[in-house]
């Protein structure tokens, strides 16, 4: 009878959430009528889309417990590959994207690889690869922007089909994948139990090294992604962009109710994530709040979101 | 070396080394099919390092392992599992945030996408088996340890396996729980499943084993049929020496009283629990799982509130709202739960021992490190503590010298009245036999115990006093002499 009180009180965090999401869309409409508008809400999912990407990629690392600080370098990569091969009348566009997408993947791998074999913590694996990255982006680029892109590429982050933005549609493509993977195949059952309990997941017999082999390289792959949906919409392969994206990507999920313990997070928790963070930037734009300040609210955020959670956790106790 | 079609697992000459101590060295096993076998051994003397590497958790250094005639050069649990070894692991290694269907299935999940709702099902009929009620769709992280145990129990038998490790496996349940257990052992020696037995628990060794392999400082010391041998030269090939008496003498004289507890109560916990304690004096507290033994303790040592009640020390009521207000009118409490509650594995010993009573040993804020050394070496040296000096991170001792340490700390606070409880919960029997002495050196110093326990020879053996308790409340009082383990267990089962 216990456990049955409990099992309703579970999904709290992640409901929680959702509550303080739809509270502030509910404030941000009453005072300002120009947010609640499909235009509006076209320009925050849009904007969101290459965050959430990045979020969905880091909430399986996290959940097994990892941490993965490169993905802003791996989106500048990724831009400065395919922005290389993007150029009109060279190869055709699957090109750029699948060598692009190619980039990421294999720097997630590495930073597998390196994890796995060398037990060396993945916070300074990725925060070197970080750095690797970023070195990489400015020598392939020789240091400038790659511009004169192909208008098909140009199409990925600006084109619509039947009036929906393409960046919408990946996004929402990827969440129903990433959800499915979590949620319904042996492999998210076992990004769970690496996270949940990493010795009872070896004595399970599971090959732990492969499920962590495995989500740094799906990481890395959505990082590629989320790469190169911002080059094709800034029209530009940059090797300095993507700086910083990797904190708001970990942000998105944390809020989201993805405990950096391990072991719990969700892909609809990330992405309320991403769209609160998305909908209170959008909002304070609205409102005209410098960006300065903007920073300052966003901060106090990710910690309130936490604070919660973790009274929620010992409230159920 | 010779193999023999009879013996469903072979091990030759294993040895085993970390950072250049060896662990195992030369030890050898022969295991029927549809036999229980033991495996005794201090700990220390490598049966878990052992069955690890059974189970392909560790390596082997050199050796060889046959498994139905072929020989096992399997690196991983993965491989283990799908050739049929499976192993009930005596640290519960479950995933919090799964339900008990997903874990006793972990890892076993065939095709890519998942099938909850066959497992579940399964998982029903298999816990029914083991007479368990529980609802597979929980999530293991609402389960208690008991529970969590007897899950951990269905997740290795549920593997269909030819070979069964199974690591301390009662070390948490209850005497219902092991029964059933044990009746599903038996079920599985018809099938002709070999059962790899540990247990420390001597009763449970002599009823459900065929065999007993002995090891000790990780070498093969002898294999004896169950029937054959007997509790004292069994001990005798465990610890290289025998023990004459585990149990040192009580003291004949007790003091004063020192703690009175008068109609305690905690809804839900327990209910109008009184008695009372001398110095110099035992009292064995006695009862099954969920009887309220430890709740007891915690309330008394201001862990939990109580509902009703009074605690009187020396002749003084006292009111005691948080461990702090515990220890400073002289109560210290010693935790079944050594390694969630006791120490700290990666401080030293001397770090450990330091721990509560640090302000003692600074000045400012500043450590006076020589007051704090002092005071290491000699609670060292006086609870015999065994460990390569004083800087040794405790995680690298011993289970019965954790212990040793954890009551070396609770001793700095001077105090009065200690609750112990479980003192000896996994530990093997010679160092057993050094707490014991430990024990009787307290009361000899004066102090008054409370000992919390549920293996009874331990609780008849030392205690002077014994309260027995059933589902919260005190069903018998006993002085020494009057007790026996039937009339415990009868009033224990009290309903």
């Amino acid at each position: 009878m216990k456990n049955t009180f409990k099992i309703n009180t579970r999904g709290l965090g992640q409901y929680g959430i959702f509550v303080a999401f739809v509270l502030i869309c509910l404030l941000l409409s009453f005072i300002t009528p120009k947010f609640l508008t499909v235009s509006n809400w076209t320009i925050i999912i849009t904007q969101v889309s290459i965050n959430a990407l990045l979020a969905f990629g880091v909430t399986f690392v996290i959940i097994t417990g990892g941490i993965d600080l490169s993905l802003g370098s791996v989106v500048a990569v990724t831009g400065v590959v395919a922005a290389s091969m993007a150029h009109p009348e060279t190869y055709p566009v699957v090109v750029p994207i699948l060598v692009g997408i190619l980039a990421g993947v294999s720097m997630g791998a590495l930073n597998g690889l390196v994890i796995t074999k060398s037990k060396v913590p993945p916070f300074i694996v990725t925060l070197g690869m970080m750095t690797i990255g970023r070195g990489l982006a400015l020598i392939l680029s020789k240091g400038r922007p790659i511009s004169n892109l192909s208008d098909e590429f140009n199409f990925i982050g600006g084109g619509q089909i039947l009036g929906i933005p393409l960046p919408i549609i990946i996004l929402i493509i990827a969440f129903v994948i990433c959800s499915i993977i979590l949620k319904k195949t042996v492999l998210g059952r076992y990004i769970y139990a690496v996270g949940g309990n990493e010795q009872a997941a070896k004595a399970s017999g599971i090959r732990v090294n492969k499920v962590k082999m495995a989500v740094y390289t799906l990481c890395g792959g959505l990082a590629a992604l989320a790469g190169i949906l911002l080059t094709s919409r800034i029209t530009t392969g940059q090797p300095n962009a993507g700086v910083g994206f990797e904190l708001d990507a970990i942000a998105a999920a944390i809020i989201g109710g993805t405990s950096t313990s391990g072991g719990t997070g969700t892909m609809t928790g990330t992405l309320i994530g991403a769209l609160l963070i998305g909908v209170i930037s959008n909002g304070l734009d609205l409102l005209n709040v410098t960006s300065y300040y903007q920073q300052v609210v966003m901060g106090a955020i990710i910690i309130g979101a936490v604070v919660l959670d973790s009274w929620n956790q010992s409230s159920q106790k | 070396m010779t193999l023999n079609p009879e013996y469903i697992l072979q091990v030759f000459n294993l040895t085993k080394s970390f950072s250049g101590i060896k662990a195992l060295e030369g030890v050898q096993l022969n295991v029927r099919r549809g036999e229980v076998h033991a495996i005794m051994g201090e700990n220390g003397a490598g049966k878990s390092t052992f069955m690890k590497i059974l189970m392909g958790l560790l390596q082997a250094d050199a050796g060889q392992v046959f498994f139905e005639g072929e020989e096992l050069r399997h690196s991983s649990v993965h491989e283990a599992l799908k050739r049929g070894i499976s192993m009930i692991h005596q640290e519960i290694l479950m995933v919090p945030e799964l339900t008990v269907a997903q874990n006793i299935f972990l890892g076993r999940e065939n095709a890519l996408w998942l099938k909850d709702h066959v497992n579940d099902q399964e998982a029903a009929t298999l816990l029914a088996q083991l007479g368990m009620k529980l609802n597979p769709r929980t999530k293991m992280k609402y389960l208690s340890v008991a529970e969590m145990q007897m899950v951990e129990i269905a997740k290795a038998i549920s593997n269909n396996a030819k070979v069964i490790i199974m690591d301390e496996p009662t070390s948490a349940i209850s005497d219902k729980e092991v029964d059933a257990l044990f009746k599903i052992i038996r079920d599985l020696k018809g099938q002709g499943v070999a059962i790899l037995y540990i247990s420390h628990k001597m009763n449970e060794i002599y009823e459900i084993t065929d065999t007993i392999t002995v090891l000790r400082d990780g070498k093969y010391i002898g294999t004896k049929s169950t029937k054959d041998i007997d509790n004292k030269s069994l001990i005798a090939m465990m610890v290289g020496r025998e023990i004459e008496s585990l149990f040192p003498p009580a003291l004949a004289s007790k003091g004063e009283v020192l703690l009175e507890v008068k109609n305690l109560s905690s809804k839900g916990k327990f209910e109008d629990i009184s008695f009372e304690v001398r110095a110099g004096e035992v009292l064995g507290l006695a009862g099954l799982m969920g009887a309220g033994r430890t709740e007891i303790a915690r309330a008394i040592f201001g862990l939990d509130a109580f509902d009703r009640g009074e605690i009187w020390l020396k002749g003084q009521k006292v009111t005691i709202k948080s461990p702090q207000e515990a220890i400073k009118v002289g109560i210290g409490y010693v935790s079944e739960d050594r390694k969630g509650l006791g120490f700290i594995p990666g401080l030293s010993v001397k770090q450990n021992i330091s721990l509560s009573s640090l302000r003692r040993h600074s000045k400012r804020g500043l450590l006076q490190s020589k007051s704090e050394e002092e005071i290491a070496s000699r609670t060292i040296s006086e609870l015999k503590i065994k460990a390569s000096s004083m800087e040794q991170k405790v995680r690298y001792l011993s289970g019965g010298n954790q212990q040793k340490v954890v009551i070396g700390k609770v001793l700095q606070a001077s105090p009065e009245v200690v609750i112990l409880d479980e003192p000896t919960r996994g530990i093997d029997i010679g160092a057993k036999s050094e707490i014991y002495k430990l024990i009787r050196d307290l009361t000899a110093r004066g102090m008054a115990v409370v000992m919390i326990s549920s293996e009874l020879p331990e609780i008849l053996g030392m205690s002077d006093r014994i309260l027995v308790l059933s589902q919260g409340k005190q069903t018998a009082l006993f002085a020494k002499e009057e007790a026996s383990q039937e009339t415990i267990m009868r009033y224990a089962m009290h309903e």
